[in-house]
């Protein structure tokens, strides 16, 4: 146990000061600046500029903003159906995979351009090899830039005075994609592959097991898509088994350093807030409350697997390990599936079927929370401002004054918008949930009966909605009903937060900025973080406490009484 | 008007709004608050499943849905009775002022010169009417020939008569007030309906009333709630026919209304409507809501010095002698001098040197000649016993006493000197040719005033002195009251221009002002309050009018802006709070019969599921009643930094709306336990 939690201490440390270290060249990227990058690639972003007809000294108002970013995902959307539809006529397919069901296909564009990538099928047995890199791997860049990008614009928009820009969209995509996740994914690429990641093109392995059985291993391009998945918090397996199978994650340090890569960009923005802002307690404040919220969230998973299920623990020892990551033990089980759902991550390296009941609820409370819980690349930020402006409503009201935020008045407009981000994500959720168990052909898909089959819905549908993509198994997903269903979940959770936050964004941009003094809230202040903790923590438990009761909280009482299912 | 709002309470308010919280009873009504308006039809459905089952033989009568429904019932009507009550207390003011306005008629001026009665409705804008002592004013107008004191306690409550004369500021007369001596004739500026008592009384009535930004922005949030609520709920009913627990619908209403934020929902239009009900028991009459909401984001206050900073008049403060041992002889001759001075610095000269030196007028003070104060000579004083008294400013006294063989004294020059640079006023006191002193005239400020600007700096808000006087006098009077800013030597331009650059800044400005010239800069400050003695302009232009017209008043305006967004904060937080022990009564005793297991979450240990539910809808409805007081009367506001008033109120009202529902609720349960009511 002490390892446990030294293991906890010395990733939430190293990640902490990585991420800060990293701000910097981060920022700035983001802010258009030379950097040590630009001798090198400065060349590649004009050309990029040149090639697409792109002047990136454009200034954008939110709703131009909005529309190239919408415009850009459904052409990604478009391409990736395309790509999955006609795969059999494409290279790269040495194991003569067949196209995709429409269904599929979309659900799978729907994932992979939202930044979910929810998984309905396997990926060693349905994609090819050229699906996999030039659109599976490319979305997984291309997601993650956008959220990026829905990040800086909303910091834009807090920051300037009196003005209609936000920044220009294809100019932040570019940069994104060209400094910051080419280059990490390169490095940790090549570290994947130091550890033993597979990367090559070969055909599938054909091998005769001791027990005389013939077997066919999957091979492919594992570690360049590995890095991005991470990263980009993105998290669709190259195979169905994620990052537990050998081939994805196949050293404790390969798998510490899958974990790292989910939550370091996300800090990193955080950092980079404070720093473009010129306000470095404002991102620090926001940072810490994700951090007491990630560790709320680790300490209670952890205590849950360690204190396992009574009616086994007496027989295969302390915690249950059927499912969960058996050769790094529970702690890395742990920090794993806390750092996957709390960044929209979705990649796993146990199975959340297979967790204790409590824990399960904490990975589905986390997505429940809108990932903001540290939270997605650029998703985390944006999702929490949303609460941010929840919080410094109420609490502004309660010092005398109309609410404002980094000295921009908080009003009528700000509200709807920020009331739709912040609801829109859970109303998806409960209204499938509850939509889906009225439907035969959807119910027949729950594995199991009772609380736990609820919970087995209303995780799918939480991880669709929050961007995630962990899929708490169990469920057959690929159906009909599930691959639409849950592609509206995904598209809905993804732009029906951006759009509202860059609207936000927009209507922030043109206010004037309120002198800060003592009768101003101080946002940085240990009672307003307390705040924000609180309002995240209430609304959350608002909103699913009744549907939480029903399925992991009965399952955990009864567990204890040594009922299962 | 101080007199009616004085007994806010009083029973005919009551009963008054024990009336409207049935005639709001009406879909058209209940639909302006969507919050009650979801609890409004959980009533209907919820009786008519009683009604129904309970016919039917299904259910008891008298049972858990009769009293869920009686509840329910009692919800809606708590919520009509809080905004009843809140428009009751202006209604009574506003019937208060119509019956002053039934005046009847007035005499116009026709062209030809003859005067006509006509009755008070017909005046239009541009007539001429009469009005003599013992008359009402029949509309407002401006006074164009006359001088005459006017009663207007009829709409400020002040019964100290006030003058109006034609030109200058203090031309403006309002409708329905009372001519007490001398004749008027004015100009009719408004046509009916639109005079300031029309205006007044549709805003007391809040028959106009409109939202404010901030309640509209916080009426979404709460929409925003109560969606997800209803969806929480739906989407319930299937998730737990999943696991085979059956809710029954009742019982889902009921959890319902419990979550949805009913306490500020109906509360929120009675705390708006109490907070203009507030400022005008303060005498102020805010046009609109948006005002007073901009009062509680004012962090500059824009201050006239005259009347606001300093009581308006220069005073005597105090004597120094050249000679030292002359002093009571000096003030026994500034007392002489300024006997026959009737301006206010001569008066208060006369107090002093009575007060402080006790200076004696002599007996024979009758066979003196008085020589009383000129603009020309600029000197006043009087002959006695053949010595001549003179006190006057300081060249005027000189060239006398120069005049008169004497000479005058460097020193006094030095100390005339002094007093200017301390912003003060020298007045050089001679007997004969033989200087004696100087009277030090000073702007007094007012007691207090410095804490209070202390007090404001603490909050947040920059207090900026406005004055006409030179520089130096006006930094050192801004010294003395602890301004953070002055400017000096402001005309109307100025003013305008400074608070175009306040805003420009950021700053939300509030500023007073009277004269027609403070019109624009009335228009141009976020909170501009007109004095009631001002001109038609100035009110006109203000968002607020002060009936008493004392400047300080601004104070209390930004402080009533405050309590009200306060108030607006501290419900909400509490009506969200209560929603966790509503939670563990309801989701318990919801499933507990398909899981016993359930039963560890009944922390609270209710004796029964329907006990519990019902509780907690009893609590929910209950909660409203006792929180209207608060909502009237405000939260109350001290001047502390933001964090200190957040930590405050976060505990109170977070805190106290966590753990007061968790005893409420436990103590309705056993109470009706007791009852046996279900």
């Amino acid at each position: 146990m002490v390892a446990d939690i030294t293991l906890f201490i010395s990733f939430l440390i190293l990640l902490l000061g990585a991420a800060k270290a990293y701000s910097g060249f981060f920022t700035k990227v983001l802010v258009g600046e030379k950097n040590v990058f630009t001798p090198l690639l400065l060349h590649v972003e004009n050309s990029l500029y040149r090639l697409c007809g792109i002047n990136p000294q454009l200034e954008m108002n939110w709703k131009k903003y909005a529309l190239a970013l919408m415009l850009f995902n459904g052409v990604g959307i478009v391409l990736v159906l395309v790509v999955v539809l006609s795969q059999h006529l494409l290279p790269l397919n040495p194991q003569g995979l067949p196209a995709l069901p429409f269904e599929l296909a979309f659900n799978t564009a729907v994932s992979f351009v939202t930044n979910t990538n929810w998984q309905n099928y396997s990926g060693e047995s349905t994609m090819s090899y050229f699906s996999q890199m030039f659109v599976l791997s490319v979305q997984n860049f291309l997601s993650a830039s956008t959220g990026i990008a829905v990040a800086v614009a909303f910091m834009r928009g807090i920051i300037s005075k009196e003005s209609e820009s936000i920044g220009n969209f294809w100019a932040d995509m570019v940069r994104i994609t060209l400094y910051v996740l080419l280059p990490l994914s390169l490095v940790s690429a090549l570290f994947l592959i130091s550890q033993g990641v597979i990367q090559n093109f070969a055909p599938y392995v054909s091998a005769v097991t001791l027990e005389g059985v013939n077997q066919s291993i999957p091979m492919g391009p594992v570690a360049s898509q590995e890095a991005i998945k991470m990263l980009g918090t993105n998290g669709g397996g190259f195979f169905n088994a994620n990052s537990a199978h050998p081939f994805e994650n196949p050293t404790s340090l390969s798998n510490f350093v899958q974990v790292f890569s989910i939550l370091f960009l996300p800090v990193s923005l955080l950092f980079v807030y404070g720093k473009m802002s010129q306000k470095s307690g404002e991102g620090r404040s926001i940072l810490i409350a994700m951090v007491v919220l990630f560790v709320l969230m680790l300490g209670s998973h952890y205590a849950s697997e360690k204190f396992g299920n009574p009616q086994i623990s007496g027989i295969v020892g302390e915690s249950a390990m059927e499912g969960k990551e058996v050769r790094f033990g529970i702690a890395s089980t742990s920090l794993f599936s806390v750092a996957t759902t709390a960044a929209s991550c979705g990649a796993v390296n146990a199975m959340h079927d297979s967790l204790t009941p409590l824990a399960g609820m904490v990975t589905m409370v986390q997505m429940m929370l809108g990932e903001i819980v540290i939270g997605g690349v650029g998703a985390g930020f944006y999702g929490m401002m949303a609460y941010v402006i929840l919080s410094v409503f109420i609490a502004g009201l309660m010092i005398g004054r109309t609410p404002e935020y980094m000295g921009k008045k908080i009003e009528a407009k700000e509200m709807t918008y920020t009331v739709i981000a912040v609801l829109l994500p859970g109303l998806c959720i409960l209204l499938f949930t509850g939509l889906s168990l009225l439907i035969p052909d959807a119910t027949s898909s729950i594995s199991n009966p009772g609380p736990h089959g609820l919970s087995q819905v209303l995780y799918a549908f939480s991880s669709a909605s929050a961007n995630n993509g962990s899929a708490f198994a169990g469920l057959s997903g690929n159906t009909l009903y599930y691959n639409y269903a849950l592609a509206i979940c995904m598209f809905v959770g993804r732009f029906g937060v951006i759009i509202p936050m860059l609207a936000i964004a927009g209507s922030l941009a043109r206010k004037k900025v309120v002198p800060f003094g003592k009768g101003t809230l101080n946002t940085q202040s240990a009672l307003f973080i307390t705040l924000l903790v609180a309002t995240i923590v209430l609304t959350g438990a608002l909103t699913f406490f009744p549907s939480l009761a029903l399925g992991p909280v009965i399952e955990h009482l009864m567990m204890l009484e040594r009922i299962s299912f | 008007m101080k007199k009616q709002s004085n007994s806010s309470y009083n029973q005919a308010i009551i009963k008054d709004a024990l009336k409207g919280c049935l005639t709001k009873l009406t879909p058209k009504e209940q639909l302006k608050n969507p919050i009650i308006f979801v609890v409004y039809l959980g009533t209907f459905i919820t009786g008519f499943i009683w009604i129904y089952e309970s016919s039917r033989g299904n259910i008891p009568l008298f049972g858990f849905e009769f009293w869920v429904f009686v509840w329910l019932f009692f919800t809606v009507l708590f919520a009509n009775f809080a905004e009843a009550l809140a428009e009751g207390r202006g209604k009574a003011q506003a019937s208060a002022l119509r019956s002053g306005k039934k005046s009847g008629s007035a005499n116009k001026l026709s062209e030809d010169g003859s005067l006509r009665k006509v009755s008070s409705e017909s005046l239009r804008v541009g007539d001429v009417v009469v009005v003599s002592a013992g008359e009402v004013i029949p509309s407002d107008g401006e006074v164009i020939k006359g001088i005459a004191s006017i009663d207007e306690s009829a709409i400020t409550g002040e019964s100290a008569p006030v003058i109006r004369e034609s030109g200058g500021d203090r031309n403006s007369v309002t409708g329905g007030t009372l001519v007490l001596s001398d004749e008027i004739t004015i100009k009719i500026t408004k046509n009916p309906g639109e005079t300031f008592l029309d205006r007044m009384i549709s805003l007391i009535e809040g028959a106009k009333r409109q939202k404010s930004p901030n309640e509209i922005a916080l009426s979404i949030l709460l929409m925003g709630l109560t969606a997800i609520f209803i969806v929480v709920t739906l989407t319930l009913k299937p998730m737990a026919l999943h696991v085979n627990a059956d809710i029954s619908v009742v019982s889902l209403i009921a959890l319902l209304v419990c979550l949805i934020p009913t306490t500020i929902g109906g509360l929120l239009s009675a705390i708006g409507i109490a907070g203009m009900d507030r400022l005008l028991k303060k005498n102020v009459l805010a046009m609109s809501g948006k005002a007073i909401e901009a009062a509680g984001d004012v962090n500059v206050l824009l201050l006239d010095k005259t009347g606001t900073i300093t009581f308006g008049n220069r005073m005597a403060s105090a004597f120094i002698p050249i000679d030292i041992k002359e002093l009571d002889n000096l003030a026994y001759a500034a007392l002489l001098t300024s006997l026959s001075d009737d301006t206010p610095e001569g008066k208060s000269t006369v107090t002093f040197a009575q007060n402080t030196y006790s200076a004696k007028e002599p007996a024979n003070i009758q066979s003196a000649q008085f020589i009383p104060f000129s603009a020309y000579t600029r000197m006043s004083g009087l002959d006695l016993d053949g010595k001549e008294y003179r006190k006057g400013a300081v060249d005027a006294i000189e060239k006398c006493v120069t005049a008169s063989g004497g000479k005058f004294p460097k020193e006094a020059h030095d100390m005339c000197m002094q007093i200017g640079k301390k912003g003060g006023t020298p007045l050089v006191v001679c007997e004969g040719s033989k200087v004696l002193g100087v009277i030090h005239l000073k702007d007094i400020i007012k007691p207090s005033i410095k804490e209070k600007f202390a007090e404001f700096r603490g909050m947040g808000i920059k207090t900026v002195m406005i004055t006409g006087d030179n520089p130096i006098t006006a930094a050192a009077i801004a010294a003395e009251a602890g301004v953070d800013d002055f400017v000096a030597e402001a005309t109307p331009d100025t003013k305008i221009a400074l608070i175009r650059n306040y805003q420009k800044e950021g700053f939300t400005v509030a500023m007073t002002g009277d004269g027609t010239n403070d019109a624009p800069a009335l228009a141009q400050a976020d909170v501009g309050l007109a004095m009631n003695s001002g001109t038609q302009a100035a009110k006109e232009a203000a968002n607020m009018v002060d009936m008493d017209s004392s400047p300080t008043k601004l104070i209390e305006v930004v402080e009533t802006g405050k309590e009200l967004l306060m108030t607006r904060g501290a419900l909400t937080t509490f009506s969200l709070a209560n929603d966790i022990a509503k939670y563990f009564a309801i989701i318990p005793a919801l499933f507990v019969v398909a899981f016993p297991q359930m039963e560890v979450l009944n922390i609270m240990h209710l004796s029964s599921p329907q006990s519990a539910i019902l509780s907690a809808v009893i609590f929910n409805a209950l909660i409203i009643i006792a929180l209207i007081p608060l909502a009237i009367s405000g939260v109350g506001y001290k001047a502390l930094s933001a964090d200190v008033v957040l930590g405050k109120n976060l505990v109170i009202y977070g805190l106290g709306g966590i753990i007061v529902p968790f005893a409420g609720i436990k103590l309705l349960d056993m109470l009706l336990a007791t009852l046996h009511l279900l």
